[in-house]
C-alpha cells in the first residue's frame, strides 16, 4: 500500500470522526433557548459545545493530514452534502425531546466504545484527542442514559414517545458497526478498531438501560446506511444550509 | 420555556477546592437526586468552579424565621468579650 493511499484513508477516517461530532453537535445546538426546562437547555448546549469542540480537534488534524490546502473551518463550512462522512443517525432531525435523547443515547453508547478503543491508537495524535473526548462522552452517556430511564419508565406519554423514537431510529444503528475498506486500512495500521468488535458491548450497554427504562429493543426489519460514503438523507442539506450560511455569505467575517 | 413546575427545588453546594467547605451557589429544579446532581454539574460547574457537588432538597432545609432575627442575633451585639481581641500577642508569633 502506498504512503499516499494511507494518507488519504487516514484523512477520510478523520473526516468521519469530525463530521459525526460536528453534525450531532449542531443538531443539539438547535435546542439552545428551546429546552424543556432551563437546566436541560444548558445541559444540551454543553453537550453540543463538547461535540463541536471535538470536531474542531478532529478536523484540524484532518486538515494537517490532507497537507494544508484547507483548514478546519474550510472543512466544516465549505463542503457540500456529498462530501460529508457522518452517520445518518446523527443528522436525523431533533423531533421531540424523547427523540433527541434516544438518538443521543444510541450514539453516546457507541461513542464511548469507539473513543475507548481510539485512546489506544498507534497514532499518538488520535490517542490524545480520543482520551480527552472520552471523558466528555462518558458524561454524555450518563446524561442521555438517565433521561432514557426516566422517559421510558415515566408517564404513559413519555414512555410512548421514547419507544416511538427508538423504533424510528433503530434502523440507523446498523451503520455504526459496518466496517469498510477505510476501516480495514486503519485496523491494519493499528490506528483504529474494527467497529464490528464493539457491537456486542454496545448492545449490552443499550439493552441494560432500555430494560431499566421498561422500553423494548426494536425488532427492526430495516436498516439503512451510507453516511460514511457520503450518501445522506434529505435532512443534511437543510442542516448545512443553516450551519454554513454565515461563512458562505460573509467569507471574511471575523468575530 | 416552562419551568419544571412539578419538579422539586434543590439547593446546590459546590466545593471549589480540596480543603475548602461546600458553599451554597444557587438552586435548580430536578426530578430526583441523580438528575439534580447532573443539572448542578451542567449549570454551576461549566467553568471549572468545583470538584465536589452537594444537592439538598430545599424542603429539607430548616431555616430560622426572619421574625426571630432580633431575639436570635441581637444579643450577640453587646458581647464584645466573645471576640478574641484582648490577648496580648507576642511579637514572635507570625501568621495571625
Amino acid at each position: 500500500m502506498t504512503v499516499e493511499a494511507q494518507r488519504e484513508a487516514l484523512f477520510e477516517y478523520l473526516l468521519r470522526l469530525g463530521d459525526n461530532a460536528l453534525i450531532l453537535g449542531h443538531r443539539l445546538s438547535e435546542w439552545c433557548g428551546k429546552g424543556p426546562v432551563l437546566e436541560e437547555d444548558i445541559a444540551l448546549s454543553n453537550i453540543a459545545l463538547d461535540l463541536v469542540g471535538q470536531s474542531t480537534l478532529w478536523l484540524e488534524f484532518a486538515a494537517t493530514v490532507e497537507g494544508g490546502a484547507r483548514d478546519a473551518d474550510a472543512l466544516a463550512f465549505k463542503r457540500d452534502v456529498l462530501d460529508w462522512r457522518n452517520f445518518l443517525l446523527v443528522e436525523q432531525p431533533n423531533g421531540d425531546f424523547a427523540h433527541t435523547i434516544v438518538r443521543q443515547f444510541l450514539f453516546d453508547c457507541f461513542h464511548v466504545e469507539l473513543l475507548q478503543a481510539l485512546s489506544k491508537s498507534a497514532n499518538q495524535e488520535i490517542a490524545g484527542i480520543a482520551s480527552k473526548a472520552l471523558k466528555e462522552a462518558l458524561y454524555h452517556r450518563r446524561h442521555s442514559g438517565q433521561w432514557v430511564i426516566r422517559l421510558g419508565d415515566g408517564t404513559e406519554e413519555s414512555h410512548a414517545r421514547a419507544q416511538a423514537a427508538l423504533d424510528a431510529l433503530w434502523g440507523y444503528t446498523r451503520e455504526l458497526f459496518e466496517g469498510d475498506a477505510i476501516d480495514e486500512m486503519m485496523m491494519q495500521a493499528g490506528i483504529a478498531p474494527d467497529p464490528g468488535d464493539f457491537e456486542e458491548n454496545w448492545k449490552q450497554a443499550v439493552g441494560a438501560v432500555l430494560a431499566e427504562a421498561t422500553l423494548t429493543v426494536p425488532d427492526a426489519n430495516w436498516s439503512i446506511g451510507g453516511g460514511k460514503k457520503g450518501i445522506h438523507s434529505e435532512h443534511l442539506g437543510f442542516l448545512l444550509a443553516e450551519m454554513q450560511f454565515l461563512p458562505r455569505a460573509y467569507p471574511d467575517a471575523q468575530w | 420555556m416552562t419551568a419544571g413546575h412539578d419538579w422539586p427545588l434543590w439547593e446546590v453546594f459546590i466545593r471549589a477546592r480540596e480543603g475548602l467547605s461546600h458553599k451554597h451557589v444557587g438552586s435548580l429544579h430536578a426530578s430526583d437526586a441523580e438528575m439534580a446532581l447532573q443539572h448542578a454539574r451542567d449549570v454551576y460547574t461549566r467553568r471549572r468552579e468545583g470538584e465536589s457537588i452537594w444537592v439538598v432538597q430545599s424542603t429539607d432545609i430548616v431555616a430560622s424565621a426572619p421574625a426571630d432575627k432580633e431575639s436570635l442575633f441581637d444579643p450577640a451585639d453587646s458581647k464584645i468579650y466573645r471576640h478574641p481581641t484582648f490577648y496580648e500577642v507576642p511579637d514572635e508569633v507570625e501568621c495571625l
